[in-house]
């Protein structure tokens, strides 16, 4: 048995322990915002936080996380009517195309302005990873900009 | 907004089909049934007014990132006359009716996208379902204030009667609406000048449901009682099992059966193409623990010696040859002969991955004489006929729901994993959802065919091209299909009206079919990738060897604005003046023609592309064999952009997908096997790929919408490869670029993709 909290819940699994996270956020707590990619932490769809760092959860057995804090894309807001910066950044800049890979994008650049609160477009190529099939890069680089900018004036 | 699959606010209804024309024919004004039940509130099949003035507004195609769930119901609001704030979307089911002789369509109109059809196909058709109600609304307000129809307006949401002061909210007139004789003339519609919604900046109507993880696509179904399934499939093209030993996916905790799936026989047109051997499990993770535990001995392939060495060796012996020939403009030897130059090249495009991100997957349940799929489908009339042909089940009683789609350039134009999870419902009796992985995906895909094209030129003393010849031997496109004449294959390769045709007086076209066994199927903009490379890169080619301006060099050739027949998808006419004008543009955007310093240049491209126009100018620098692109310009014509971020988005994205293909992406097969797996050895482009200095331009020449999805793709590759000869002197004939300006050194793939290149 695995326990953690999840979005702020308490949950456990108790299911085959070398189960990818992935596969415990999307089939059993169905949570189904973090999506399967390419199931070898290649394109970083499914990307969570674990204790407040971006993963990969499809190469994250369930196992290493007991008694972690797990949040997924639909944790990631303060409320239901709220955004995220970042999620409101993303709107502004109107990111997604067919949108499947955006809540790891989301969860990946969440992660990354918490320690590059200020980041260089070389900044954001080699430490944003991620893959978009449809290739909004070109509004995912304006849109962490945008969300440094929108994360600098909730702090001033 | 994106609800859960499954949960329609569209109830399903009987209804009759008077008045709805032929398959795919427009439909003149509203459909002619209307709903009077109680709390319906509906008029026609796509729109829905709620009490408070909210608005449903249904959209009867799949959305697969073309932003088509945006731009189409932006045109029925715009004629109904609402408040865009106001609408939510919803996606309607597959909507096929039995006929005498067949099915038609439910709907008006085709449902299903593909060939950057899904805007020009319901540009007129939902139109005149926005202009068609808001003239039911107009009688009932009419007749309840008494006065006539033409005395009253609209403003959004509301009808407006200035002789009586009046105004009545669309939200208590649509029963009544809905229940007034409708007319068989066709409403009046807007003129473009007075739009509020359509051709304004709006952003997709799910970012906001994307953003927060609410969007549902395929892979999130959940169904009641519903088991999850995986295929073990064949490793070498076209092999069947021969045995298979599952006791220990068997002893795998939530394995619940496991069985065997025989494919077609090898060559036989297809439904599934998957021969293997199926897990059916409490979840995902079981049942792929489940498939890898399997032991399982396959027969020997007729396949299993194919190999990518052979195909690219077989397609250079047979250009020494003589082929089919396609066209023959004029007297292209005599031309030839008659040259005071030739120029000959060949030109290598190899098979590529759609590699959409959401792998493959489906729901079905197939009960004894009805079925439900719900599934990310490009085509939702051929998911039912792919389940009709696996259960037997009369399509008429096959629900198909479609959801977003993760993804789609071509690879879901084909059903076959919608028959897969129907045969596995079918022979387990329970509700399933079939998933793919990423590498299922990759290793079995309907792949963009590898072609080695020959080109030839004639050039007179002028330096005029005299004499156009494009010689290609490929694998067609048109794979496995039944009644396909092998005189046709070419068809889905060479498109013979595209430029020079008719520009050119002397063309020869020839084709030299190869037939490997790798599935192919149609990849976004199909052969227009290739042939766009493999032309614009000739042109400059030629511009080069005979001392012209690459840029004056197409000028002089696509000339003024002129219609040009045109036979293939996108005619009945080409205007290459239209090309011209967007090639000027970005030339002069980029400031073509400055002086550059060493290792650093500028490439141009431009193609039309399924009625559509696009130009590329791209900047680069090439240093110690690392490519690093500076700066893109792109531009469009698609006529009328009714939704200018979507048409923006397409372009950037299109732009992307070229440079990304061209740069690293390659299927090969060894010994019949698949080689490449996952993204690790398919390195899609990383963000780093994409300079910070990229623009585009919508630059539209009438008002007449095309498609935009393939537009912008084609001409970005030729573009690059231009730009690298600029910089370097070295010509990329051999796609993809990979390790080629590297001078030997090896380049690690994956970190080309995911870092500065």
């Amino acid at each position: 048995m695995v326990s953690f909290r999840i979005n702020s819940e308490e949950v456990s699994f108790d299911g085959d322990p070398g189960t990818p996270l992935l596969w415990v956020i999307r089939d059993h707590l169905r949570l189904r915002g973090t999506k399967f990619g390419c199931g070898i932490g290649q394109c970083g769809a499914c990307t969570v936080h674990v204790d407040g760092a971006a993963q990969r959860s499809c190469v994250v057995p369930v196992s290493t996380i007991e008694g972690r804090n797990v949040t997924t894309i639909e944790g990631l807001a303060p409320s239901d009517n709220a955004l995220h910066p970042v999620q409101q950044a993303w709107l502004e800049h109107d990111v997604p195309q067919c949108g499947y890979c955006q809540a790891g994008q989301i969860m990946a650049a969440v992660d990354f302005l918490k320690r590059n609160p200020e980041p260089s477009d070389a900044d954001i190529d080699n430490n944003i990873t991620n893959i978009c099939r449809c290739g909004t890069y070109v509004r995912i680089r304006k849109a962490i900009h945008r969300a440094a900018e929108l994360t600098a004036g909730e702090k001033s | 907004m994106n609800a859960v699959p499954g949960n329609h606010r569209f109830t399903r209804r009987q209804v009759l089909i008077a008045g709805i024309g032929a398959a795919g024919s427009l439909v003149v004004g509203l459909p002619t049934f209307a709903y009077e039940e109680e709390g319906e509130r509906m008029i026609g099949f796509f729109i829905q007014i709620n009490p408070d003035g909210s608005v449903v507004i249904g959209c009867k195609d799949p959305e697969i990132g073309q932003g088509l769930r945006t731009a189409v119901p932006m045109l029925v609001a715009e004629e109904l006359d609402v408040d865009w704030r106001k609408v939510r979307i919803e996606q309607m089911p597959l909507g096929i009716v039995k006929t005498a002789d067949g099915y038609t369509w439910k709907y008006g109109g085709g449902q299903g996208v593909g060939g950057s059809t899904g805007l020009t196909s319901n540009w007129e058709l939902m139109r005149q379902i926005g202009a068609g109600a808001r003239r039911q609304l107009i009688l009932a307000a009419a007749r309840r204030l008494g006065v006539d129809a033409s005395e009253c307006g609209t403003r959004p949401g509301y009808v407006v009667c200035a002789s009586r002061d009046a105004e009545v909210p669309y939200s208590e007139l649509v029963v009544e609406a809905a229940a007034l004789p409708t007319s068989d003339e066709p409403a009046p519609l807007k003129a473009m000048g007075d739009y509020r919604i359509v051709g304004t900046r709006r952003n997709t109507i799910d970012a906001r449901d994307i953003v927060t993880g609410k969007a549902m696509y395929g892979i999130d179904t959940v169904q009641p009682d519903m088991r999850y399934a995986v295929i073990a499939r064949a490793p070498v093209l076209n092999a069947r099992v021969k045995s298979f030993d599952d006791a220990k996916a068997r002893a795998i905790e939530g394995v619940l059966d496991v069985f065997r799936i025989d494919g077609p026989q090898p060559g036989e047109p297809y439904v599934i193409l998957a021969s293997g051997v199926a897990v059916v499990a409490t979840s995902t993770w079981a049942a792929m623990q489940g498939r890898a535990a399997l032991d399982i001995e396959w027969e020997a392939s007729p396949n299993s010696s194919d190999s990518s060495e052979r195909f690219w060796r077989e397609n250079e012996e047979m250009l020494e040859g003589d082929g089919q020939v396609v066209l023959d403009d004029g007297d292209y030897d005599a031309a030839m002969a008659a040259s005071a130059k030739t120029i000959r090249r060949r030109y290598r495009v190899p098979f590529v991955s759609h590699a959409p991100l959401e792998p493959q997957n489906c729901y079905a349940f197939v009960k004894a004489d009805e079925c439900h799929i719900i599934a990310p489908t490009q085509m939702p009339a051929g998911a039912s006929r792919a389940a009709h042909a696996v259960t037997g089940i009369p399509r008429e009683n096959i629900r198909v729901e479609m959801t977003r789609v993760g993804g789609g350039f071509g690879r879901r134009l084909t059903n076959d994993y919608v028959a897969e999870a129907a045969m596995v419902s079918k022979k387990t009796g329970w509700p399933i959802k079939l998933q793919w992985s990423r590498e299922d995906d990759i290793k079995n895909d309907f792949y963009r065919p590898g072609g080695l094209h020959e080109m030839h030129a004639g050039i007179d003393a002028d330096g005029r091209i005299t004499a156009w010849a494009q010689r290609l031997a490929s694998g067609s496109k048109y794979y496995r299909r039944p009644d396909m004449p092998d005189e046709n294959l070419y068809q889905a390769e060479l498109y013979v009206d595209d430029f020079p045709r008719r520009i050119v007086d002397n063309v020869r076209m020839e084709y030299f079919h190869n037939a490997i066994g790798l599935p192919r199927g149609s990849w976004r903009a199909p052969a227009h990738t290739a042939n766009a490379f493999v032309i614009q890169s000739f042109i400059d080619e030629i511009a080069h060897e005979t001392g012209q301006d690459p840029l004056q060099l197409r000028l002089d050739l696509l000339g003024e604005s002129r219609e040009l027949e045109y036979s293939g998808h996108g005619g009945p006419t080409f205007n290459p003046g239209r090309l011209a004008r967007l090639l000027r543009f970005v030339a002069e955007r980029i400031d073509y023609g400055r002086r550059l310093p060493k290792g650093r240049g500028i490439g141009l491209a431009t193609h039309f592309t399924f009625g559509g126009y696009a130009a590329h100018a791209m900047e680069v620098t090439v240093a110690d064999g690392r490519l690093t692109i500076e700066r893109i310009v792109a531009a469009m014509d698609c006529g009328y952009a009714v939704h200018p971020n979507g048409v923006d988005a397409q372009l950037q994205g299109g732009t992307i997908d070229g440079l990304s293909t061209a740069l690293g992406l390659e299927i090969t097969v060894r010994d019949g096997r698949v080689q490449q797996n996952n993204f690790d050895d398919y390195p899609l482009a990383r963000i780093a790929v994409v300079p910070s200095l990229f623009e585009t331009h919508i630059l539209n020449y009438d008002d007449v919408p095309t498609g935009v999805g393939e537009i912008g793709i084609p001409s970005a590759a030729p573009a690059l490869t231009n730009a690298i000869f600029a910089a370097t002197g070295k010509r990329i004939r051999n796609l993809p670029i990979r390790d080629q300006l590297a001078d030997g050194k090896q380049v690690d793939m994956t970190s080309m993709a995911s870092q500065v290149v």
